[in-house]
């Protein structure tokens, strides 16, 4: 399909029970959709709730109305109503996801945290791990910390762990959620033409970019969240 | 994925004359899954978790599993010595406390073979061998084999009841606050270790337990418990990073960060 992705009028509110059942409207009405191939970078000033769309795409936050539809296994699948055994289903195969920071597992390898997701996908460990190895030296990660559990390396260290983990598979969607913004300007030179990589293979991509240098360089098209502001939407 | 649930869940309740221990409890299970019930203590978790696992009988409401055989069965009709047996070959139940599931005054070797042998295992070679290497897998020295668990650390205690569970290949874990009373450094070796069997094992897993880091780490999916009630669940972590209910909401902002 050309279209793996559809978002189609997604509103997210938060009620905050503790604080008198105060409620957040985040977005409303979201709609677009990537087709394969084709980089999206969602656009806007902070808070605006660009981070709050990445994860309503993965799965992690809830949403109060709308679809979010995958292709996923020959069939759409609807995220939002989706059951949890689908959720993980889908983002075993179909739906990869970067997030700005590393979940570290104490005693895990930052190489076995990055083959973990082929391994998932019936992978045996010895090439899921020389394809962690050539991905972590591609993103000059010293080899000297490829056994070590990342709990102790700087930000940019995690980070690289994270981009490995998430461009080890060949998920037809991938989320990207700050992947560079800790990175110095080598590396995000690496991380750049891996996304052009990944585009060539016709992966459809959703991404977060501060930097202005490397949105130019990966961004098909900017959608800007403010559209998407239920203020400014009342207003 | 598998098709069809391991164990289904129907609208059990269980009171305790007339206080409730948990009420209108319904999910279903599926191989390879890790289910969490967490809540705070007198929620109800423990209560539902020996109900699910035959430890107690609900009051009404039924549970279902399905058999080896491909049928379903309702737990509460089956007879005792056929529960025994799900209990000692098909489940595990690993209690908070080792010595609860341990047999404590016979060697760690013996505590893993008893299993083997009620699953009809009798070559003592091969139970003994089968025995160190789950010992290994645990993370105990194979050398403490004939050892009396008595001897053992809380952590050790803790890998061989584990180990004790896991020796038969069963197909449903029961877990009740397995990290409880350990202290940090022990738990994370021991939450990794219990990851990455049930990951290779592919077994299904029901956790009760009160720390969200370890519902976390360990499962898919989670219930919320307040009050007898399952008051919120989903896909673990989006109960997490989007709680709805106000109670799931102040559990998670209650969690410490270090």
């Amino acid at each position: 399909m050309a279209t793996p992705l559809v978002v189609s009028e997604v509103a997210k509110s938060f009620t905050m029970h503790l604080r008198d059942g105060v409620r957040l409207p985040v977005v409303a009405n979201v709609s677009f959709s990537v087709k394969a191939g084709e980089c999206v970078v969602l656009g806007g000033p902070s808070g605006v709730g660009k981070s709050s769309i990445l994860k309503m795409l993965y799965g992690n936050y809830g949403v109060d109305e709308g679809q979010i539809l995958m292709e996923h296994d020959g069939r759409l699948v609807n995220l939002t109503t989706a059951e949890p055994r689908m959720v993980l289903e889908v983002r075993r195969t179909t739906l990869g996801y970067v997030s700005q920071f590393l979940r570290v597992v104490p005693r895990v390898s930052a190489l076995d945290i990055v083959a973990e997701p082929l391994q998932a996908r019936g992978v045996a460990a010895g090439e899921a791990r020389e394809r962690a190895a050539e991905l972590l030296s591609k993103l000059n990660l010293p080899k000297e910390l490829w056994a070590l559990p990342p709990a102790t390396f700087s930000g940019g260290e995690q980070q690289r762990v994270n981009i490995a983990r998430g461009f080890i598979t060949d998920h037809r969607i991938l989320l990207l959620d700050e992947p560079t913004a800790s990175l110095d300007a080598k590396n995000r030179a690496v991380v750049v033409e891996m996304i052009a990589e990944k585009k060539a293979e016709g992966t459809a991509l959703v991404g977060i970019f501060h930097d202005e240098e490397v949105r130019d360089a990966v961004a098909d098209r900017i959608i800007d969240v403010s559209e998407f502001s239920p203020r400014k939407q009342a207003a | 994925m598998s098709a069809v649930p391991l164990l289904k869940v129907n609208d059990v309740s269980k009171f305790y004359g007339s206080r409730i221990g948990c009420r209108n409890v319904s999910f279903e299970l599926y191989t390879g899954e890790v289910l969490a019930i967490v809540g705070e203590s007198g929620s109800g978790k423990t209560t539902l978790l020996s109900c699910l696992s035959t430890r107690l009988m609900p009051t009404s409401g039924i549970v279902e599993y399905h058999m080896r055989d491909g049928q379903y069965r309702d737990l509460a009709r089956m007879g005792e010595a056929e529960r025994r047996f799900l209990m000692r070959t098909d489940w595990g139940f690993v209690h908070q406390n080792p010595a609860d599931g341990l047999r404590m005054t016979v060697s760690a070797g013996a505590n893993v073979g008893e299993r083997l042998m009620g699953v009809g295992d009798r070559h003592y070679g091969n139970i003994r061998a089968t025995a160190k290497d789950w010992l290994t897998r645990v993370e105990v020295d194979d050398d403490r084999i004939d050892d009396q668990p008595r001897a053992f650390s809380g952590g050790m205690r803790q890998r061989l009841q584990i180990a004790r569970n896991l020796v038969t290949s069963p197909r449903l874990v029961f877990m009740d606050e397995p990290t409880g009373g350990l202290d940090v450094s022990v738990q994370a070796r021991l939450l990794d270790l219990v990851r990455g069997l049930v990951h290779d094992l592919g077994l299904a897993a029901i956790i009760v337990t009160h720390d969200l880091a370890v519902a976390r780490l360990l499962s898919h999916r989670m219930m919320v418990m307040k009050d007898g009630a399952v008051i919120e669940q989903g896909l673990t972590d989006r109960v997490l990073d989007d709680p709805r209910e106000p109670y799931t909401q102040l559990l998670v902002s209650s969690i410490l960060q270090v």
